[in-house]
């Protein structure tokens, strides 16, 4: 959200700098929308809203602006009102059928048994927290002790040895997907601009896009994991090698539709304005920062967007299978334990991976449509 | 004001310090081991058996020896093997047949070493609630109309085989090759007259001439695979017994207390370079666990209280009266025959936590009969591979030293025990068990491989 917001405000004071006939061009479209819209509403920061996907609120705003309440309200019930009605709909079918379905775990948690359960899973990281604290007290006197036992002793700072809770898996899970994103822009982004500025590379890279493409990530797991654990040799690891493992896996399948909307952005720059960049004779550096990137940047957020969905879906199931840390495996550690309040947990968890999955794609898409608007300048 | 308070806060620090020192000393007197490693990592599989790390781990018993250890759940067992193996863990929670295993290069080729037992008994073997209903004629009755225990595999075999007889292969679980579960599966199956398979160079799932088609499954996924209709049963230690009473899925036959009274179950193992270069470390390590051991045999309370301990979705995580259903002394049966099993887990009596070597060779006798050890062997060579894997000198420092500081008892310890315990014959077939006698050990069996006999194909050829 910061980083969004932050995105915009440097875009509008970009805008306020740009040159006057890219302004002019942007005038007539103000100026073409409803008249009845009256002059004191903050357009701006409806435009922003919408972008965050706060979108129901802007309908409030313009009412408060003193606009046409009716046709406000219907507004505000398309984007407020149906979601919530559809959601209430959908909780009472779920826990009218869950009720109908046994499994060898008892009958299918309801929605207020799984409410209940998210409570539970935060007071367990609360206790857990409290453990921790405790925990560095013991080790801080144990230190005294030794120390004044024997004075060369070294005294030890041990972090936490206590097991992750629900809080620390979804942390460690979007530490990873983050860092497998970055690895998978990093190498996604320059193949692409190579390949939209070079036909000639794009026919090199052509056929492993297509073949590495639709590989699923649970084939590249076992073969991340056996490089990762002969490679990744140390006495003492940055990071552990299930974080790598995760991390890579997720790179080497969100890479590819990075690297295709690339090439495609770069490609499909408008000749004009290369023609206009030989005539100018700009030098290789210039023409890429000024004209490449920038008209290329709407279809290469596009790409990220989709690699970031594909990563997170990718990493789940990594860390499902390869018991890494992380939200997959506390769904398979629950799995596993087979207690009663197991799938309770288990449909938090997939809660939980749904709403982090779309707060990824808003982010995503937010920054998208900033790049999209920067770029019409 | 602001330097008052913090000059006030670290008094009571150094005052909480001084007085933990004061306190300490006391108890112990003894000096604390010099370390080469404070910070352990210990893997274990989700199973009642891991009861020990928990308690070390809850209770203190690792902090007071200066480990900071922290305890992982693992996959499966060759996961926790190749992890222990590769160094990504320090130790972990084995089958008593892993460090064996893996010494002599069954599968994963490696030096494990053991120096503590972590319990006794444990298993059980659980069928599928059709083919109980089909093995309730074959077994005898009681006054009350309950079945008479142990059930001997004498009741499934006319199940197997008219299932043969109908062209459907009899599939049942058991947890890794070389585990306690395999052979006592396999002990179970052989008593009652039904070939479990032979292992052979080219056939490693050990199903030549197999009556009972064995597979792996990992210990937490039992029940699930049973309902699936994979397997019609399998053998598993606590809670995955019980848990399938409490989801309707199956049915317990028969505790491995039945079936060898006091077998030796799971092992802490640690790789040897690892012992070599952390010598210290492992003697703290196994100070810990035998106080751990003690702690659990020491009252009912402790096991309840362990019971509710080890629920926590950290350790096994299973619901707490599933696992106190066995944890406590009582075994459930059928739905509603729960019966008292005092010694279904045993941590700490009768000498629980030394590594005996007669066990060691229990378990290669095992391997032999069923082909893992592909060519016979002599007794002299029993005995080496148990010298190699199992190590009472570690155990007997480690216990010396516990005695020494006052927290147990000296009379507890066998400590001029020749590392042998003396021949038995509580096994279901009544087969007496001489462990300076593999060979003829061996020999005795119906079913198994015998003298130089070793499989080629499909056949069972040599004397």
């Amino acid at each position: 959200m910061l980083s969004a917001s932050s995105g915009a405000q440097r875009l509008e004071a970009g805008g306020a700098a740009a040159p006057p006939p890219v302004k002019a061009s942007t005038a007539p479209v103000q100026s073409a929308k409803p008249a009845r819209r009256t002059r004191n509403t903050p357009e701006k920061l409806c435009r922003v809203l919408a972008l965050l996907g706060l979108a129901f609120i802007v309908p409030l705003i313009r009412m408060a602006c003193g606009e046409d309440p009716r046709a406000q309200l219907k507004s505000l019930w398309r984007t407020l009102g149906v979601p919530l009605v559809a959601m209430l709909v959908f909780a009472l079918l779920w826990s009218f059928f869950a009720a109908r379905i046994d499994t060898s775990l008892g009958k299918i948690p309801g929605p207020t048994a799984v409410f209940e359960q998210m409570g539970a899973l935060w007071q367990e990281h609360r206790a857990e927290r409290v453990r921790e604290g405790e925990f560095y007290e013991r080790q801080a006197v144990r230190n005294a002790e030794r120390l004044a036992e024997d004075p060369t002793y070294e005294p030890s700072s041990v972090k936490y040895t206590g097991h992750p809770t629900y809080i620390d898996q979804i942390f460690t899970s979007l530490k990873t997907v983050f860092t497998g994103f970055l690895f998978a822009t990093l190498l996604a982004v320059p193949i692409g601009i190579l390949c939209g500025m070079s036909r000639t590379i794009e026919a090199g890279f052509n056929p492993f896009v297509q073949v590495f493409k639709p590989i699923s990530p649970l084939a590249w797991l076992p073969i991340v994991t056996l490089v990762v654990s002969a490679v990744y040799v140390s006495e003492d690891p940055m990071f552990q090698k299930s974080f790598l493992v995760s991390a890579i896996t997720v790179a080497l399948c969100s890479l590819w539709p990075t690297v295709i909307n690339t090439a495609l952005g770069v490609s499909s720059i408008d000749r004009d304005l290369l023609n206009v960049a030989k005539v100018l004779q700009l030098g290789w550096k210039t023409r890429l920062l000024k004209l490449v990137l920038p008209s290329a940047l709407p279809l290469m957020f596009t790409g990220m967007r989709l690699s970031l969905g594909v990563g997170w879906m990718v990493l789940i199931a990594a860390e499902m299978l390869a018991q890494n840390p992380g939200l997959g495996k506390f769904v398979w550690d629950e799995f596993q334990n087979g207690s009663s309040d197991s799938m309770s947990r288990m449909l938090v968890a997939v809660l939980t991976i749904g709403f982090i999955g779309f707060l990824l794609d808003r982010v995503m898409q937010t920054l998208q449509a900033l790049t999209d608007f920067g770029s019409r300048r | 004001m602001r330097q008052n308070l913090a000059a006030s806060r670290r008094n009571i620090l150094l005052g909480l310090v001084a007085g933990a020192i004061l306190a300490h000393g006391t108890v112990a007197g003894a000096k604390p081991l010099k370390l080469e490693k404070e910070q352990i990592k210990v893997g274990f599989i989700k199973l009642t058996d891991m009861a020990p790390l928990a308690v070390a781990y809850e209770k203190g018993f690792f902090e007071d020896e200066g480990l900071y250890v922290t305890l992982e759940p693992q996959a499966n067992w060759k996961v926790l093997l190749d992890r222990v193996i590769t160094g990504e863990l320090d130790g972990a929670h084995m089958l008593a047949g892993q460090p064996l295993g893996a010494t002599i290069g069954i599968g994963t080729r490696a030096d494990v070493i053991t120096a503590f037992s972590m319990d006794l008994n444990g298993n059980a073997i659980t069928v599928s609630n059709s083919v109980w209903e089909q093995m309730l004629p074959n077994i005898a009755k009681d006054a009350q109309g309950k079945p008479v225990r142990p059930v001997k595999a004498d009741a499934l075999k006319p199940v197997v085989e008219q299932m043969r007889a109908q062209g459907k292969p009899f599939k049942m679980g058991m947890v890794f090759p070389v585990s306690t579960h395999n052979y006592e599966l396999r002990y179970w199956l052989a008593a009652g007259g039904l070939n479990p398979g032979y292992y052979s160079p080219t056939d490693v799932n050990g199903l030549v001439k197999a009556d009972v088609l064995l597979s792996v499954t990992p210990p937490p996924q039992m029940p699930a695979t049973l309902e699936a209709g994979t397997i019609y049963g399998y053998c598993v230690g606590e809670p995955w017994n019980q848990q399938a009473i409490f989801k309707k899925v199956g049915v317990p036959v028969i505790t491995d207390y039945e079936i060898w009274k006091n077998n030796p179950e799971k092992v802490f193992g640690v790789t040897k370079a690892w012992a070599e270069k952390n010598p210290n470390t492992h003697l703290a390590m196994v100070k810990a666990l035998i106080r751990a051991a003690q702690w659990l045999d020491a009252s009912p309370a402790n096991r309840k209280e362990a019971a509710a301990m080890i629920s926590q979705s950290q350790y096994v995580g299973a619901d707490t009266r599933v696992i106190a259903n066995s944890m406590t002394g009582t075994f459930e049966y059928t739905p509603g025959e729960k019966r008292p099993v005092p010694d279904f887990n045993v941590f700490y009596r009768y000498n629980a936590t030394y590594p005996f070597y007669s066990d060691a060779i229990w378990y290669l006798t095992q391997m032999r009969r069923w082909g893992q050890i592909e060519e016979g062997k002599p007794d002299s060579w029993y005995l080496e591979t148990a010298k190699k894997v199992y190590r009472p000198d570690i155990y007997l420092q480690a216990a010396k030293l516990l005695v020494e500081e006052g927290r147990i008892r000296k009379e507890d310890i066998p400590w001029d025990s020749d590392g042998f315990k003396p021949p038995v014959k509580d096994f279901i077939d009544g087969v007496a068990y001489d462990g300076h006698k593999p060979n003829a050990y061996i020999d005795s069996f119906r079913i198994g491989l015998k003298g130089q006999q070793k499989v080629e194909g499909n056949n069972v050829v040599g004397k």
